[in-house]
């Protein structure tokens, strides 16, 4: 499975943002200092998916929330991957695979929780350029087919993953506490991919984003997990010499104890 | 009781995997097949990837054979020539297997044609099945004796070149034969994640015209093996099998096949053949079904 490294476009958008901030507002800019309650996620046997607490503080130059408010968005990306989405017709009565389109770059996983639904923070622009929201996601069709086919799968794509919980939506559901303490859940479906995570906060004031904070998330596999999935792929000869030795001396176990019972 | 399946991944319900071990293990253990043409279908209807169901079904099969080819073998109803030649085409079967799989994954058709070919072999051989089976029972209530066998092979096999001596069977034919016969099951295994047997048994009797008494001990010989090659092929090619998975369905299908042996002893052949041809027929029909229905998700996603 191929693995991007994530795209370096959007750290990049990310690192400018207090300098924009700056410029925008005439006045120093208010800081984000988010965290994650897991910064590691181990699936182990017992994994079945896990609830990601996202909180942090907002610092405001002098030390005083503004009178206006102000808005907190998370989101909470997987891994990019390259994918191949296939579209199912019936053809002679069954359904066959027809149509298919690669993306380039679509995250394994994305949630994203706001404080208020996207649409009533921010302006349509602002929400596609940081990806805010679903149907934002930037995911970098190959191919020369017409926008209209293109929209059809990138709709396919989002409702497949989102029933999958692997796109997840969480309106106002971030609760901020006297306009400086915020905390968001976000689940993490148990489908997840391993890789490097990233959870992004924004704050958003007046429809721009003013501060931005990111902080890694590694999703791994462990322990016997870990160990049975790297085998598999690693020393795959040897994995399945392994299997077939274990089926046998489970069949050999079951018919000397069932002759002896 | 969830667990994390590392190759699949995706946590399951232990119980529901070893359960539905057990009861393809009974089966197995009652009518003498691998039972992976149910394994595969039913880990597919419960959300495993279907690459991952048939590597891991054929892992399964291997373990829920080992102690059936023990006791032929014990017993002296195994034609080894013949399970050597079967063995080596089914090993042959699992490499060209192999290079289908990748093809059909190139073009995004695996699913439709491990479905497609499951409603067809499953379709004709419990029909088969269950229209050999009543006849044999309207036979007994009548009070008619069967009608003798007749034991010939088929003129396309009489045709082939070269000829072996296959003592145990009671044939004198092309080892090509048997080594196309392995071939297609090998073919099959590697799809369809099933040893096989449900195809080789009426092959062995009807196209080979095998001595009888060593038809279920070869095709269990040749099933033991194929599957093991296959679960290797698998591993090196697609990655798919999931120790854990094939684990648990072990675990409840050996325990199975020992309960399901000590039933078929208690009844009627007749009456087990009609069950297996209903289960057999069902299981067609509902893949075939699925096939027509309109999907509730007519997307899927791959990497690549």
């Amino acid at each position: 499975m191929k693995l991007h490294v994530r795209s370096r476009h959007s750290l990049a958008r990310l690192a400018t943002l207090p300098a924009m901030a700056l410029a925008l507002t005439g006045a120093e800019a208010p800081v984000l200092v988010p965290d994650v309650s897991q910064r590691q996620i181990d699936i182990q046997y017992s994994f079945r998916g896990a609830e990601l607490l996202l909180f942090g503080a907002i610092v405001y130059p002098g030390g005083r929330p503004p009178d206006k408010r102000a808005d907190i968005v998370v989101v909470l990306k997987g891994p990019e991957q390259q994918i191949r989405m296939r579209e199912k017709r019936q053809v002679a009565g069954i359904w066959v695979n027809a149509d298919s389109m690669q993306f380039q770059s679509a995250p394994s996983f994305y949630a994203i929780a706001s404080s208020r639904p996207i649409k009533a923070i921010t302006d349509a622009r602002t929400a596609a350029i940081y990806e805010l929201g679903i149907d934002n996601i930037q995911l970098s069709p190959t191919s020369f087919a017409d926008t209209d086919e293109i929209a059809r799968f990138e709709r396919g794509l989002e409702d497949l993953q989102a029933r999958k919980g692997l796109f997840v939506q969480a309106p106002g559901t971030v609760e901020i506490t006297d306009g400086v303490l915020y905390r968001a859940h976000l689940p993490l479906s148990a489908r997840v991919l391993v890789g490097d995570y990233t959870a992004e906060t924004f704050l958003i004031q007046d429809g721009r984003v003013v501060a931005a904070a990111v902080r890694d998330i590694e999703v791994r596999k462990s322990g016997l997990e870990r160990f049975v999935a790297s085998a598999a792929e690693d020393w795959s000869l040897l994995y399945g010499l392994a299997a077939t030795g274990v089926a046998v001396l489970m069949g050999v176990l079951a018919g000397w104890v069932g002759r002896r019972v | 009781m969830d667990i994390y399946l590392p190759i699949a991944n995706l946590p399951v319900n232990m119980l529901v995997i070893i359960g539905l071990g057990g009861i393809v293990g009974l089966l197995s253990g009652m009518f003498g097949v691998g039972g992976g043409f149910l394994t595969t279908p039913l880990l597919i209807f419960y959300g495993i990837p279907p690459t991952v169901a048939a590597a891991s079904a054929a892992t399964q099969v291997t373990g829920a054979s080992v102690s059936g080819v023990f006791a032929h073998l014990s017993r002296g109803t195994v034609d080894l020539r013949m399970g050597a030649v079967l063995v080596a085409g089914g090993v042959v079967g699992a490499v060209i297997g192999a290079g289908l799989f990748s093809v059909l994954q190139s073009v995004g058709q695996t699913d439709t044609v491990i479905a497609i070919l499951y409603v067809l072999l499953l379709g004709s051989i419990g029909g088969l099945m269950a229209w050999e089976s009543v006849q044999a029972l309207v036979r007994r209530k009548r009070g008619l004796a069967a009608p003798p066998a007749k034991r010939r092979h088929h003129p396309l096999v009489t045709a082939l070149p070269m000829r072996w001596r296959f003592y145990k069977s009671g044939l004198y034919i092309s080892p090509l034969a048997p080594l196309l016969l392995g071939m297609a099951t090998g073919i099959l295994t590697m799809l369809l994640g099933v040893g096989g047997g449900f195809v080789m048994v009426p092959a062995m009797i009807y196209l080979l015209g095998m001595q009888t008494q060593v038809v279920v001990g070869t095709s269990l010989f040749q099933i033991l093996f194929v599957t093991m090659a296959t679960t290797l092929v698998h591993s090196v090619t697609t990655k798919a099998v999931d120790l854990v998975l094939a684990l648990l369905l072990l675990v409840g299908s050996v325990t199975g096949a020992q309960l399901g042996t000590r039933i078929s002893r208690t009844v009627r052949p007749e009456y087990l053949r009609i069950i297996l041809a209903f289960i057999v027929l069902v299981v067609a029909i509902r893949m075939a079904l699925g096939l027509g229905w309109r999907p509730d998700e007519i997307y899927t996603l791959e990497p690549g």
